[in-house]
């Protein structure tokens, strides 16, 4: 029999999770994307070439621990994981539970997502987990539950997108980030709002470019045109919202040339975005995470909703608002658990039904059950301090990289007593850590994830893992057990494991209850929420129809109003930086920068600003520049681009060591979200070595 | 020390002090006392009203913190300055521990024979554009704008735009003459014609009779309406009679501080290193940065740069710092862009590469980039030209692609990688496509790949051939 194996699956990167078949042909995997509605047999550069992650030289096949001379030493699991539970439990003796901190992914499979947040609540009994998905979609999650009552990032099908004839995109770049989406995206005149010409931007019928922070002013100002040149859908706003009265308040101090004298965008443009989505008759909105990662991005993503609800889109047919979920799993991974403040099914820690309800599912009362704890960034920077957790253990995530602040977060990961990092390749925050823990990755294993737009979809696995490799689920049961716990908690199956979630989402936002590993292999399309009735329930492609997620059914607009950035550009760092994505590389660049493919395209860090900007710091296209906040300075090649605002540069954020971006970043956060300001600070940019 | 702060006036600008003092952590009591009956509303919009794009009640300003006590109709009579007491025409008196004069300012009245009754205000038909009140109800007929500034020409631009008769009698040679050089005021004049207001320049008004104004050229204009927008004169009675330092406003310093340490002065009323008051941004700098100081911040006013913008979405006019001789004696460079036949005229005067005067029209990009390089003091590109005209320097030609032009962006394929997957065999499209992945990302270069598909096609059959 030959060696030949087909299975169909997904794409291991972002939250398209477009559709392929992996091949394994005589020890070679191949990929081809398929017919799946979201790709529609397109692949970016990225997923072409994942199969080369399968076979990455420095793929990790055995569990490490540091030894006395320093250095991390291959050893056996036993000795990995007695390590790790013996610290665990004596750090927790001296220290109590909080002590001990879990940092997730939005990466990671529904299943580990789901079984990482239950044994950092049962296990470990902490209050201190949360995820690198604080650092994506939380902004837009908090605007999006409070205005209409869930937050599912797309609440309509990718391919509703197909039919639109006008998208506004609000700091959104899919033309870099998610290629294969700008194919629903052809038929529709693009409105972009971005600082920067991205290649989306140039796509675009309309070019918004304000300064960066400066998005919700330009929200608050088309409210305004849409009221004052009678583009509302008035009867709408009677009948399926409240709050628009408070709404305008705020926007009516926002007319549009006070809006083009702080965002910089013409008076002209903002009448003509708000005619062309007025006019149009099948509009959408859609925000990335340009607009939300701001101390104010959930205020911003509110501005863009309050524009959406009165112009009558969300909740009709062929009309909507959405928010471009950016990980793999990043809707998946904010619904099941591993979110400070959160229990399964989407439902809050702090809410007694939720704790009873997930504590009977966990057989447990719910007394045991922690509290909220802190968010992404607090939980980082309290590492090590007297009052933070001693231990850290990180699953699916790189925060050496990732976090803003990163030269403080690196600091306080070397404080630690015990950092224990599971991950499939040695990636920055792996190379600090005391234990590393070998698992699978996405073509060695069985699993869920969600998409962008509620779709619960099959990973499936096509190759058996290395000899020493484990899945992340057996990982939490050895740790677990170890830890006292009873081994059926800890499901290692991950159908198992999916049964229990069901279980545990029943009756929550996100309600998984009636989807079964049997229904996705049977190839049904199912969108949660999908609750278990008699008759097998046909899922939600579509929310809000018929009412808002809110008790009285109505959709809520926010009193919002514009604030500064945290950080404006002053004598000493005369300009703004904005960080992001570029299309050969993926987050913190831990996979991507191990394909050779596609690091010859993205090999190094740059800096892009315009000609005017790079002659005043005496920079050439090509010379090394080093770019400094009030934190600390990042390290990259300069890049001039002649679209670029004179008052801004751009960092992309995928690069290690002293070329990370996130050395300059501010951890700002978003009072209600925790997020941090990645998309704005204030930088100065000088020569950086001998000239060449 | 626990009576708190005390804010006379309920204008745009005591209402965003109100807001931010709690905002910033405020903690004593907060008490606003306004004249007007009605909630605060946002003055800086009141032509809106008047073209009835917007309702009276759509001024209304955001409802403030419920903690700010709010005391509607009650005018201040009398400051007590050794016990800290303001006196009201009710009755009440109110203590304090900082006072805030926020009294704004009333319009000018110009001496014109019977423009007032011998009860003291205005004759019948008259109206000044101040208060909300003033800009509803404009009855139907012939309205009359006296004074061509901004908001004189914002005025009758409001009235044209609900169909109104509109005539605007200006003094100046043309309208905004303090803000515009004489080619940029003559296509504003134009447009005025050609929207249909009728513009008198250089005419004073002489005389008024209800029905009629007569001019000092010798005009006489029917008029059912006339409305004053003649300027503004800063409310400072209160002030002079409690003995503070006083010019055309209430004198204050980078503190917002009048010469009474516990009274502070902003907006209108106040008077900052000469500034002339009417301006909502610098009121509402003023506002923020007291705000600070209130509650304990560092903070600083040193001035607002004055950004005029005609508020009118019918042509776009901007005048950016002040012109006059003293600031053509500083210029290092001037830049002026004229194209009159299409209404466009940009006039930047230059210092060390930062604009001290601009004034432009009808380049409504331009006006745009330029209102942010003026507020934060900004160096202006090194292409002037493309500032002016909205672009940036440099375009690509779509002529003949180079080599190492990449064609599709999502899976880095450049012309040569197609050129050469062509060479190696790849004969058809879909070859091509499969070999180098082109196309198989966005989709958005598949015109592009099909052409240098032809190409290839066509340049191997004539090698061939040969």
């Amino acid at each position: 029999m030959s060696d030949s194996r087909m299975v169909v699956t997904h794409c291991p990167y972002c939250a398209l999770q477009c559709g392929t078949a992996l091949r394994r042909e005589n020890g070679r995997v191949t990929v081809r994307p398929t017919d799946f509605p979201v790709n529609h047999g397109g692949l970016c550069q990225k997923g072409w070439t994942a199969p080369a992650l399968l076979d990455t030289p420095d793929r990790l096949l055995d569990p490490l621990v540091r030894g006395r001379n320093g250095e991390l030493v291959p050893v056996d699991w036993d000795t990995a994981l007695d390590t790790v539970a013996g610290r665990l439990h004596h750090i927790r003796t001296e220290d109590g539970p909080d002590a001990l901190g879990v940092f997730g992914g939005g990466g990671l499979t529904n299943e580990k997502a789901y079984l990482l947040g239950k044994f950092a609540r049962l296990a470990l009994g902490t209050s201190q987990i949360d995820y690198n998905g604080r650092f994506c979609m939380s902004s837009a999650a908090a605007a999006g539950a409070a205005a209409l009552g869930v937050d599912r990032g797309l609440p309509f099908p990718v391919t509703d997108l197909g039919q639109a004839d006008v998208i506004m995109l609000a700091g959104a770049n899919p033309a870099e980030t998610m290629p294969p989406l700008m194919r629903h995206l052809d038929r529709a005149e693009l409105i972009v709002i971005d600082p920067r010409r991205t290649r989306t931007a140039e796509r675009a019928v309309l070019h918004l470019q304000p300064a960066p922070g400066t998005d919700l002013a330009l929200a608050l100002g088309l409210l305004h045109i849409a009221v004052v040149d009678g583009w509302c859908d008035n009867d709408y706003i009677h009948r399926r919202t409240r709050g628009f009265d408070a709404a305008w308040r705020r926007a009516m101090t926002w007319w549009p040339e006070r809006v083009e004298q702080v965002t910089g965008v013409p008076v002209i443009a903002q009448r003509e975005a708000v005619r062309m989505l007025g006019a149009a008759q099948r509009p959408y909105v859609l925000t990335g995470r340009g607009a939300e990662q701001h101390s104010k991005g959930v205020d911003t993503v509110a501005g863009f909703i309050n524009l959406a609800l009165a112009l009558g889109l969300p909740g009709r047919p062929h009309r909507g608002y959405g928010c471009l979920t950016g990980q793999g799993n990043g809707q998946g991974g904010r619904e099941h658990g591993q979110k400070a403040d959160q229990l399964p099914g989407y439902r809050l820690i702090t809410d007694p039904d939720a704790r009873a309800h997930v504590a009977q599912v966990w057989g447990v009362l719910p007394g045991v059950l922690p509290g909220a704890g802190r968010s992404a960034y607090e939980l980082l920077d309290a590492l090590g301090t007297a009052t933070g957790p001693r231990a850290l253990l990180v699953f699916g995530s790189n925060p050496a990289v990732s976090a803003p602040h990163a030269g403080n977060v690196t600091n306080r990961l070397a404080a630690l007593d015990l950092l224990v990092v599971a991950d499939f390749v040695p990636s920055e925050t792996a190379r600090m850590a005391h234990v590393v823990l070998p698992v699978t990755q996405w073509a060695e294993e069985e699993g869920t994830m969600t998409n962008l737009e509620g779709r619960v979809l099959r990973r499936r696995r096509l190759l058996t893992p290395p000899p020493r490799v484990r899945s992340d689920l057996e990982v939490l049961r050895e740790l677990a057990t170890r830890l006292g716990e009873p081994a059926h908690r800890y499901p290692t199956a991950p159908r198992d494991v999916f049964e229990e979630l069901r279980r545990a989402s029943c009756g929550g936002k996100a309600d998984y209850s009636g989807i079964s590993y049997e229904r996705l292999d049977a190839g049904e399309v199912l969108h949660w929420p999908c609750p278990a009735s008699n008759q097998p329930h046909p899922g939600t492609p579509r929310l809000f129809l018929d009412r808002f997620a809110h008790p009285d059914g109505r959709a809520r607009f926010a009193e919002v109003d514009h604030r500064e950035p945290a950080e404006t550009p002053d004598a000493d760092f005369p300009l703004y930086a904005t960080t992001g994505r570029v299309l050969a590389q993926y987050q913190s660049g831990a996979q991507t920068r191990r394909v050779a493919e596609l690091n010859a395209v993205e090999p190094e860090p740059f800096v892009e600003m315009h000609p005017d900007t790079a002659e005043r710091a005496g920079l050439r296209d090509g010379a090394m520049a080093r770019v400094s906040s009030a934190r600390q300075s990042t390290v990259a090649r300069v890049r001039i681009v002649q679209t670029m605002r004179v008052d801004t540069v751009f960092l992309p954020f995928h690069f290690p060591g002293a070329g990370r971006a996130n050395l300059v970043t501010n951890p700002a956060l978003d009072p209600l979200s925790r997020m941090p300001e990645f998309k704005v600070c204030a930088v100065r940019i000088e020569p950086y070595g001998d000239p060449p | 020390m626990n009576y708190g702060t005390l804010i006379v006036g309920n204008g745009p600008a005591a209402h965003r002090l109100a807001g931010q003092l709690r905002h910033h952590g405020h903690q004593g009591a907060i008490t606003v006392l306004g004249a007007e009956p009605r909630p605060a509303y946002n003055r800086a919009l009141l032509t809106s009203v008047l073209a009835c794009t917007l309702s009276a009640d759509d001024l209304v300003l955001p409802r403030l913190p419920e903690n700010v006590q709010v005391r509607l109709g009650i005018t201040a009579t009398r400051i007590d300055r050794v016990r800290r007491a303001v006196y009201t025409d009710d009755g009440t008196v109110y203590r304090y521990d900082q006072l805030v004069l926020a009294t704004g300012a009333r319009p000018n009245a110009p001496a014109i024979t019977g423009l007032t009754s011998s009860d003291g205000g205005f004759s019948e038909g008259v109206r000044a554009i101040r208060t909300v009140s003033d800009c509803e109800d404009i009855p139907d007929g012939r309205t009359i704008v006296l004074g061509g500034g901004v908001l004189g020409v914002e005025t009758a631009l409001a009235l044209r735009h609900r169909g109104q008769d509109v005539v605007l009698v200006h003094p100046g040679p043309y309208a905004m003459d303090d803000l515009l050089d004489e080619s940029s005021g003559r296509l504003l004049l134009v447009h005025l014609e050609n929207v249909g207001v009728k513009v008198f320049p250089g005419a004073r008004a002489a005389e008024y009779a209800p029905g009629k104004l007569a001019l000092d050229d010798g005009h006489v204009l029917d008029a059912d309406t006339l409305l004053l927008c003649t300027g503004i004169r800063p409310n400072i009675e209160l002030a002079r009679a409690a003995g503070l330092a006083v010019r055309t406003g209430v004198l204050i310093d980078d503190h917002l501080r009048t010469s009474d340490p516990h009274i502070y002065a902003i907006g209108d009323c106040s008077e900052h290193r000469g500034a002339k008051p009417g301006h909502i941004a610098p009121a509402w700098e003023q506002a923020e940065q007291l705000a600070r100081l209130l509650t304990g911040h560092n903070a600083r006013y040193v001035g607002t740069r004055l950004v005029v913008r005609l508020r009118t979405s019918s042509i776009d006019v901007a005048s950016f710092g002040s012109p006059g001789e003293n600031t053509d004696r500083l210029a290092t460079e001037s830049v002026t862009l004229s194209d009159p036949a299409r209404g466009r005229y940009a006039r930047l005067i230059l210092r060390d590469q930062r604009i001290v005067h601009a004034v432009l029209v009808g380049l409504p990009r331009a006006i745009a980039s330029i209102s942010q390089l003026v507020s934060r003091s900004l160096p202006v590109p090194s292409s002037r030209l493309a500032l002016l005209l909205g672009t940036s320097a440099d375009h690509w030609s779509n002529a003949e692609l180079p080599d190492d032009a990449v064609i599709c962006v999502c899976n880095n394929v450049t012309k040569k990688a197609l050129t050469c997957a062509w060479r190696d065999g790849a004969r058809e499209l879909t070859n091509l496509v499969r070999t180098t992945r082109a196309t198989t990302g966005c989709g958005s270069c598949q015109r592009a790949v099909e052409r240098i598909y032809r190409s290839l096609s066509s340049t191997t059959e004539t090698s061939g051939a040969t």
